[in-house]
């Protein structure tokens, strides 16, 4: 399947998950379908350079809340429409990987994923104390009830559920162009042997600065309308550890080398979630993806894809 | 601004203790991180369980925290040597430590927190000791005895290790390993032994600074993450490996933290790590004693 081809199948199963959600009618649906194709965004955006590059990004959080807090000082400078604001959100967090990667990526891997670990803490510690966008306190975005396009009347919920299902569209696409493309082919060069590929003439910076920077785009368009989804943002929420190990337990459980991974692993773990946070308690639910997480990675090394795989090679 | 003298001093002071301190915490992955090469970010994590089970004891049995650390140090040895075993066999064999192995750590980081947090709440707990309270003053100095304790324990682990790194037939080992497996496998030895008991080691320490931390603050899950930066700066500043090095860079960083918190505030100094880190990475990646 060319890259069109699967542009215009996605967008249709896109347009049928709507529509089912649509006649379903309800609310709670639109809120669980919401994060988990936020987690569908950040996981494949994730994968780009941890799992294409083969380098740890620990700092998921901190490129997810940097789209939600520009998108919070946008709304109290001069509100703008939500797609500005996931544009901006998604400038913003690419020049902060940019500018990350360009500090760290020369280096030995290890380094970049300690940086950007730290850097959560730091950006944490930036807004809680700028005052601008709530500091510690938090900051209110409110939203009106439907929005009004035309003759059009929609509900709020399913207007940025819209939203974040076209942006999933948006990211797996993009991973699938990638991984079929020459960037996808100097991505694995990396992840393979770093330094074989450097001498056979790869630009490995240039390529890893153009993932960590794609990456962190994406991360922030993820966080852009999460204030207008929470309506009250805190640090706490916006910089919580559950993105961080969500977006890397996800493609792990899924399988780490193509864009079905990140897809499958966040929806098997982000229904599980779902359904324990409802069922048992969060405090739980996180202990679960932890131990899903150390579990895999010690025994399904390729995750589910992987586990596929090796049953049909079993059996020609 | 009408600058005061004293209040530098204290700072400076504050800041020395504060520094011994992070050396005890930092000496883990100093090893693990700075001579095996294995990215443990775990290792505040098990501080933090330091710190509870240190709390535990002194609590219910009213055990003094420190010496409740050195009793539970071959527990940690224990751990840190399954820890190894574990992720030796499924990720250093099989080559795959760079991605997989931190995800793991990550993991066991995430998990160690959790699991905490289930079991005694996201509410700061802290010690009683007879020395948390009064000071020690010299002059016009003020020495809390919160911090000097901690300090002069986290300076004799300190010293122990360097002892052993370079005096004892396993430590030369360890320093040997971290130069080159493959001439230790030349002469007969076992690499993977020598780190196993290397980590284990690191591991060990995670107890006794966690004993400190809680005399030091009080403390809840999640404090390890504020460790995360401040330690690997720590150890990177140092120059990987290089045991002086690391306690040179852990007292200027606890120098600095303490100036920063004194003259523009507490909430600022977490990000002073990270411009040290920053900083080191760009500028001068072996660090102070590097290689």
């Amino acid at each position: 399947m060319n890259n069109t081809m699967f542009a215009v199948a996605a967008t249709a199963v896109a347009i049928a998950v709507l529509a089912f959600a649509h006649a379903l009618g309800v609310d709670y649906f639109y809120f669980a379908g919401y994060t988990i194709l936020q987690f569908i965004v950040l996981s494949t955006a994730w994968n780009i350079l941890g799992g294409y590059c083969g380098y740890v990004n620990f700092g998921t959080a901190a490129f997810f809340a940097m789209g939600a807090y520009s998108s919070v000082f946008i709304h109290k400078l001069y509100p703008l429409p939500i797609p500005f604001l996931i544009v901006i959100g998604a400038i913003v967090s690419g020049i902060v990987g940019f500018g990350m990667g360009y500090l760290t990526l020369r280096l030995r891997g290890a380094f970049f994923s300690i940086a950007t670990l730290a850097m959560a803490v730091v950006l944490q510690t930036l807004v809680v104390n700028w005052d601008y966008v709530g500091g510690s306190r938090g900051a209110y975005v409110i939203h009106p009830e439907n929005l009004e396009f035309g003759a059009l009347s929609v509900h709020y919920i399913e207007y940025l559920f819209v939203l974040m299902l076209a942006l999933a569209v948006l990211a797996l696409v993009t991973a699938r162009t990638i991984e079929r493309s020459q960037l996808g082919y100097g991505f694995a060069t990396i992840r393979d042997d770093e330094l074989a590929a450097e001498s056979c003439g790869v630009p490995t910076l240039r390529l890893k600065l153009i993932a960590t920077t794609l990456s962190g785009a994406f991360m922030g368009m993820a966080g852009a309308p999460f204030p207008y989804y929470i309506g009250y943002l805190q640090p706490q929420s916006a910089f919580a550890l559950d993105y961080a190990v969500n977006s890397i337990a996800m493609p792990m459980i899924g399988g780490t080398t193509s864009w079905v991974g990140p897809l499958v692993g966040t929806i098997v773990l982000g229904s599980a979630q779902q359904y324990a946070t409802v069922t048992i308690s969060s405090a739980v639910n996180l202990l679960i993806v932890g131990l899903m997480l150390v579990g895999f990675v010690i025994i399904a090394p390729n995750g589910l894809i992987g586990l596929v795989q090796k049953r049909f090679r079993r059996q020609p | 601004m009408d600058f005061d003298f004293n209040l530098l001093i204290d700072a400076i002071v504050a800041g020395l203790l504060l520094g011994g301190f992070y050396a005890a915490v930092t000496a883990g992955i100093s090893i693990a991180f700075g001579m095996l090469d294995i990215v443990n970010i775990a290792h505040p994590a098990f501080v933090i369980l330091g710190s509870y089970i240190a709390y535990f004891f002194s609590v219910s049995f009213g055990i003094d925290p420190i010496v409740v650390s050195i009793i539970a140090l071959p527990a940690f040895y224990a751990l840190g040597w399954m820890i190894y075993q574990i992720y030796y066999l499924s990720f250093e064999r099989r080559g795959q430590e760079a991605l997989r192995g931190l995800a793991f750590f990550f993991g066991l980081l995430f998990v160690t927190e959790v699991t905490l947090i289930l079991t005694f709440g996201v509410d700061y707990r802290y010690v009683e000791a007879a020395y948390i309270g009064p000071s020690l003053h010299l002059g016009s100095i003020e020495l809390p005895y919160r911090l000097l304790v901690p300090c002069l324990v986290a300076l004799a682990l300190f010293t122990a290790i360097q002892m052993f790194v370079t005096r004892t037939f396993i430590g030369r080992a360890i320093m040997a390993v971290s130069q080159d497996q493959l001439a230790l496998q030349l002469m007969a030895a076992d690499p993977i032994r020598i780190k196993r008991i290397a980590f284990a080691i690191s591991i060990a320490t995670a107890s006794v600074a966690g004993a400190l931390l809680i005399v030091i603050q009080p403390v809840e899950p999640s404090v390890g993450r504020d460790y995360i930066g401040r330690v690997f700066a720590i150890c990177v500043l140092g120059g990987l490996g290089s045991m002086p090095g690391t306690l040179i860079a852990a007292l200027l960083l606890g120098v600095v933290e303490s100036l920063t918190s004194t003259f523009y505030g507490p909430s600022w100094s977490p990000a002073v790590a990270f411009g040290f880190l920053l900083l080191t990475l760009a500028f001068r990646p072996a660090g102070l004693m590097g290689r």
